[in-house]
């Protein structure tokens, strides 16, 4: 029996799958930027809120807040909020380290953005667990270069 | 280089035991990334790169800021403290200076 091209690529494809969890980038800066801080671990979609406008008339003052779902008791809290521009000249943004005198696992601030772009939000919970939010701007101004 | 400002903080003087109270921190600070020209010259690298929470001298929030951040870095957040406590504002930039400030705040 003789593999077909295309059953050949699904397989290439689902074994990828296996072998690196899916990040919500294909970029290699990013994507290494990334891996730098959660390793190899995978992060799960849900219990973050990521705000950021559609539109950034100023990509040199974009406002972002991030509140990640977390009761921040000594036994569970979030202790890492990691913050990426997917195309920014430099992805990394900002990284939070948390602890339990936080009271909520929230954090705003205001994020420079060179064009249009996905920003991508990790959490680290203390048991080890990741979440990712990510977030769509169109940006009228960029605001790294100017 | 940039002289590193007084910075501004918002702090409640007395909150509630355990209740969850609001911060916002400004910082004055251009933030140059390094990758801006000006007059065809390459403006230097100069940015905070922490920005340090401690409360009675433990860490409650601990941020590097990089490039990314934008210029005044601003920064809003949510403590909670059992008893009064000292708060104490530390922010670093890369030629190791530093801007502090601290505030007391009382529980009722």
């Amino acid at each position: 029996m003789r593999y077909s091209p295309s059953r050949r690529g699904v397989l290439a494809g689902a074994i990828a799958l296996i072998a690196t969890p899916a990040l919500a980038t294909q970029d290699p800066a990013v994507t290494a930027a990334i891996r730098a801080v959660i390793g190899d671990a995978s992060a799960e979609e849900g219990g973050i809120t990521l705000r950021l406008p559609a539109i950034a008339e100023n990509g040199g003052q974009v406002p972002l807040t991030v509140l990640v779902d977390s009761p921040q008791t000594a036994e569970r809290h979030v202790t890492a909020i990691h913050v990426f521009a997917t195309r920014n000249p430099t992805p990394g943004v900002a990284d939070f380290r948390l602890t339990p005198f936080m009271a909520r696992a929230e954090v705003q601030t205001r994020i420079r953005l060179a064009e249009e772009q996905r920003v991508i939000v990790l959490a680290r919970f203390s048991d080890g667990t990741l979440r990712q939010a990510t977030a769509d701007v169109r940006v009228t101004t960029g605001g790294c270069l100017t | 280089m940039t002289t590193l400002t007084a910075p501004r903080v918002r702090i409640p003087r007395q909150v509630r035991a355990g209740e969850a109270f609001e911060i916002r921190t400004l910082m004055e600070h251009p933030m140059e990334t390094g990758l801006r020209q000006d007059a065809g010259r390459t403006v230097p690298r100069d940015i905070l790169t922490r920005l340090l929470v401690r409360v009675n001298g433990d860490v409650a929030l601990d941020a590097a800021l990089h490039n990314g951040t934008a210029a005044n870095p601003f920064h809003v957040f949510w403590l909670r403290i059992e008893r009064s406590s000292d708060v104490e504002f530390t922010w670093f930039d890369e030629a190791g200076r530093q801007a502090r400030h601290s505030a007391r705040v009382t529980t009722a």
